[in-house]
């Protein structure tokens, strides 16, 4: 039992699926069980929210282990334990997904098809991301990973687009593939190390080149879900045809799996193989960030540019992770929180103009600084945040990944910083074109400000955008001790006989 | 020498069971299927308390031994013989099938599976195939006016009467080479002379063919799609799960016992069919329209994976087998369950588009069925992955890692087909109409999906009694 007392982690990532055994048994007219189904799912996620900020407060940051650690045991036989604890890197992560969470629950207030069974998937979406977050086996983070698609999939399926259908099978069968080329690497480490406790996983040597073949399936698993190019085609239409909220959930919750999965496994487990392959992962992020960007650029249709730049961040957080420098993986971490809140910002601000039917084709749009100023504030915010204006979450992650690139190489940092000058480019001419150019189209005339909930929803997002970029080291004390723990085992066990003394080691093992 | 009375006490309840009940439908007036299913169903039950209670041992010169092995075994098959009786309860009224031969038939057949698994003799072994296989022709033709019907009893009974010639000849070879038909003395024999002579290993090739058969993998699975279509759906269900347990139960004690010492000439062949079956299982199914075709392909491939636990051919290895033996029949007798339910103005429907629009209409019918399918698919949380977590990890520990790669590949094709019905159930429009189904079937399919779903909650129980019957074989 942890310092607690009580299994704060199974609480946290079990408690939605009380939420969804609520939802499931109500009953009554349709009406009802809609208002009880929103609202109760409301209710849950809030209080999951209100838990992960009493985890953030319990934290002790000066220990660079795994923390509130708890372990049954599971599949005998197998001797795999039920593990779950949380670090540093986690942390945010966790409270990342329980703060999007309600937001999506709220923006999905208009969806008004089979209300009980939506808010039931997006319930089991919320386990499944925290859950993983929590995990310290592998075969239980494997569970959490993978289990994601099957709410996922009906989400897109049922609520989306046009295309949905033609979206969800591919959503499905890239990240299926990804995931079982993942299964075999976690079987072949489980066979070299015989277990699957992550703890004992990040200590347990693997042979060079052996880590090259894992690599790859990491990097088909971890890859497809941060939408690293050239594995980043489902992305598109997913983003694009999944109902807002799954577009929300994707973006912000789903893509930092893929992220996470290179932290805590990948680069730390084999070291060897990512320092061969950082070139490599250079590349992919730098033309994600480059191709990508202008891409993005030659969009017409506001949802799918949003989409787009979101591909771009992950590949500057690649590069972050991939300097094994501090600020590189800090920066790739504060990356990861910025650009959860930054583009569920910009995909509500597009869903406010869905929700007063309005297109999201960018040529028709216009004008609506004057009409609706409190809106454009906020999107001027994301937006802004989005391009990395200093004073703004964005700012402060990609100016330590520029760092730390280039303390591995200049290029990599030059073109990493290209990439910035592009985003600026396109955000700005998603700004113009919304807000600014003047349209004389009377049926944008009639559109009113922010309602009251939209308010609500944007409002705290903004809060935290603001909060990131101007006083970050609320979030980076957390976080260091791991990661520089991190950085030092990585450069320890390329060269053993080097002085580098791996010190914080053995609080890792704790 | 165990004494005989208590250790054989599951064979001699359901041999004297079927035979009252033989008599009692004869004598009796009136119909009795209702009557003879439900005391068939107890019957299930009360050797299945008999399976647990009676004391491990040898009987009869050491024709038949009973173990946690085959207790394991035993369990499995009665559970899913039972599950085919409950589903047949409703479905045979309403076909107008409802004799009651049909459940004598169903304890007639479990009690040679039950022969067949607890076999420590060549000949046992050929005596309950034979009365095992015999009974499940009859159950396959048992719509004896459907055409359908027929034509798969007999395709099932000549495909089945030469994998049985070839049993036998297999086993006249080992015979005639090794000298003897004992399973202990066979082993002893097999160790002393430091491997065997050609005759004894094209002996166990044919063995191992004629067994291939009846647990239909690939390249000898040709009669699957058909009987499994052709054939009364609770037949389907049964031929689904008990037969397939009890047939690859068998093959795992002979593979293991008598012919252990030969592993390094048969490890090969079991790879083979492993493959063979994964891969037809997955591309078969694809561009099936037909539930039951689908399912058959579907159990071609489950075949493979279960085969890849017997291919690495360790103690871990055989559990992992014995676990995805469990798993898989629970998944499938609530897939079936599911089938059954397909009815629409009392006439069954069988095609993958009739479920369109299913999720509106029935939410919870379609949950079930999308939850099992997608435990097929080997997604986790649900059972099925875990089942596929144990082969994987046996194959991988005994080096068998183009097995594994084989399997993963396969897994997210075979995923394609199984997502196509969910696909049709939840995403695509229609108004299914199908009738309410009768309690039976709801109860089956209740439970085949509770126990996919829960099963990643509690997974001890089942996991160390698979261990404790792979220790019971090869310990």
């Amino acid at each position: 039992m942890n310092s607690l007392g009580f299994p704060i982690l199974s609480l946290i990532t079990f408690l939605p699926l009380v939420g969804v055994v609520f939802i499931a048994t109500l009953r009554g007219d349709d009406e009802a069980v809609a208002r009880n189904a929103r609202w109760g799912a409301l209710w849950v996620s809030l209080v999951v929210l209100a838990l992960a900020v009493y985890l953030w407060v319990v934290f002790d940051p000066a220990q660079p282990g795994f923390q509130f650690v708890e372990a049954q045991p599971w599949l005998s036989g197998l001797g795999v334990q039920y593990r779950m604890g949380v670090d540093g890197i986690s942390l945010f992560l966790i409270l990342l997904s329980a703060f999007i969470t309600p937001i999506a629950i709220v923006s999905s207030w208009s969806i008004n098809k089979r209300v009980r069974e939506f808010m039931v998937a997006f319930l089991l979406l919320d386990t499944m991301t925290i859950g993983m977050f929590c995990a310290m086996d592998f075969v239980v983070f494997y569970v959490f990973f993978e289990a994601v698609l099957l709410p996922m999939y009906l989400i897109i399926g049922i609520w989306g687009g046009e295309r949905r259908i033609y979206a969800a099978v591919k959503f499905f069968l890239f990240t299926l593939t990804g995931s079982l080329l993942m299964l075999l690497a976690l079987v072949w480490m489980w066979r070299n190390a015989g277990t699957t406790d992550i703890v004992t996983l990040l200590h347990t040597p693997i042979p060079p080149q052996a880590q090259t073949w894992l690599f790859l399936a990491f990097l088909a698993s971890f890859g497809v879900k941060a939408a690293v190019w050239p594995l980043h085609t489902w992305l598109p239409d997913a983003y694009g045809e999944a109902p807002l909220p799954g577009t929300i959930m994707l973006a912000a919750v789903l893509s930092k799996m893929g992220s996470y999965g290179f932290l805590r496994f990948t680069v730390p487990m084999l070291p060897h193989a990512s320092a061969v392959a950082a070139p490599l992962m250079f590349t992919l992020g730098v033309v994600a960030v480059i191709y990508v960007s202008l891409v993005a650029l030659a969009q017409t249709d506001m949802k799918r540019m949003i989409a787009y730049s979101s591909v771009a961040h992950m590949g500057l957080i690649v590069v972050g992770i991939f300097t094994f420098t501090v600020q590189g993986i800090e920066g790739a971490l504060l990356q990861m929180l910025s650009h959860g809140f930054v583009i569920t910002g910009l995909f509500i601000c597009a869903g406010v103009l869905l929700a007063r039917g309005e297109t999201m084709t960018l040529s028709k749009l216009g004008g609506l600084a004057v009409r609706m100023p409190v809106y454009a504030t906020l999107l001027m915010l994301f937006a802004l945040a989005s391009m990395g204006m200093p004073g703004t979450s964005g700012f402060v992650g990609e100016i330590l990944v520029i760092v730390g690139a280039m303390k591995v190489n200049f290029w990599v940092s030059l073109l990493s910083a290209t990439g910035m000058v592009l985003g600026a480019a396109y955000m700005l001419v998603l700004l113009r074109a919304v807000l600014f150019d003047k349209t004389t189209r009377p049926a944008l005339d009639g559109l009113k400000d922010l309602s009251a909930v939209e308010f609500a929803m944007l409002v705290p997002l903004a809060m935290m955008v603001l909060w990131l970029g101007i006083y970050p080291s609320s979030f980076t004390h957390i976080f260091e001790a791991p990661v520089s723990a991190m950085v030092q085992a990585h450069f320890a066990s390329l060269n053993p006989s080097s002085a580098v003394q791996p010190v914080s080691l053995a609080m890792v093992t704790k | 020498m165990s004494p005989l009375f208590p250790t054989l006490l599951p064979e001699l309840a359901l041999g004297l069971g079927g035979m009252a009940l033989l008599m009692f439908g004869v004598l009796a007036k009136g119909n009795q299927f209702i009557t003879c299913s439900l005391a068939s169903v107890a019957l299930f039950a009360v050797t299945g308390v008999f399976v647990l209670l009676a004391p491990a041992g040898v009987v009869f010169d050491g024709l038949l031994t009973t173990t946690d092995f085959t207790r394991y075994a035993d369990v499995l098959v009665l559970l899913g013989a039972a599950a085919a009786l409950i589903l047949s309860l409703d479905y045979n009224q309403r076909e107008d099938i409802a004799r009651f031969e049909f459940p004598v038939l169903v304890v007639m057949a479990v009690l040679g599976m039950i022969v067949m698994i607890s076999a420590s003799d060549m000949m046992t072994l050929y005596l309950g195939f034979e009365l095992q296989s015999l009974a499940l022709y009859i159950c396959a033709a048992f719509a004896r006016d459907s055409l359908r019907s027929t034509e798969a009893g007999l395709k099932y009974f000549v495909l089945g009467a030469l994998a049985s010639g070839l049993l036998i000849y297999g086993i006249s070879l080992v015979y005639g080479f090794a000298g003897t038909t004992n399973f202990a003395a066979l082993a002893k024999e097999l160790n002393a002379s430091q491997g065997a002579g050609y005759g004894t290993v094209i002996g166990v090739v044919f063995v191992l063919v004629g067994i291939a058969f009846k647990i239909s993998a690939a390249p000898f699975h040709m009669w699957t799609p058909d009987v499994y279509e052709g054939a009364p759906t609770p037949v389907t269900s049964l031929f689904g799960t008990a037969p397939k347990v009890a047939a690859m139960a068998l093959l795992i004690s002979v593979m293991m016992g008598p012919f252990g010492h030969l592993l390094n000439q048969w490890q090969v062949l079991i790879e083979i069919l492993s493959i063979v079956s994964m891969a037809i299982g997955a591309l078969g199914a694809i561009s099936q329209t037909n539930i039951k075709r689908l399912m058959a392909y579907s159990s071609i491939g489950h075949m493979g994976y279960a085969l890849i636990g017997l291919a690495a051919g360790t103690e871990a290895g055989v559990q992992a087998t014995l676990v995805y033996l469990a798993i898989y029949i629970v998944m499938s007798f609530g897939v079936f369950a599911c089938i059954i339910a397909m009815r629409r103005k009392e006439q069954a429907v069988e095609t993958i588009a009739d479920l369109a629009g299913l999720s509106t209409q029935k939410p919870g019918y379609a949950l079930a069925l999308a939850v099992l399918l997608w435990s097929m698919a080997g997604i986790p949380p649900l059972s099925g992955f875990f089942s596929k977590l144990y082969v994987f990890s046996a194959a991988i520990n005994a080096g068998l890692d183009t097995l594994a790669v084989v399997g993963v590949l396969t897994s997210v094709m075979a995923a394609y087909y199984y997502l196509r019905v969910i696909k049709v159930m939840y995403f695509d429009s229609g108004s299914p109409d199908f009738d309410r189904a009768a309690g039976g079937v709801r109860l089956v399919m209740l439970a085949g999906a509770l126990a996919t779903v829960f099963f990643v909650f509690i997974p001890g129980p089942l996991v160390s009694a698979a261990a404790a019957a792979a220790h019971a074989l090869m310990g």
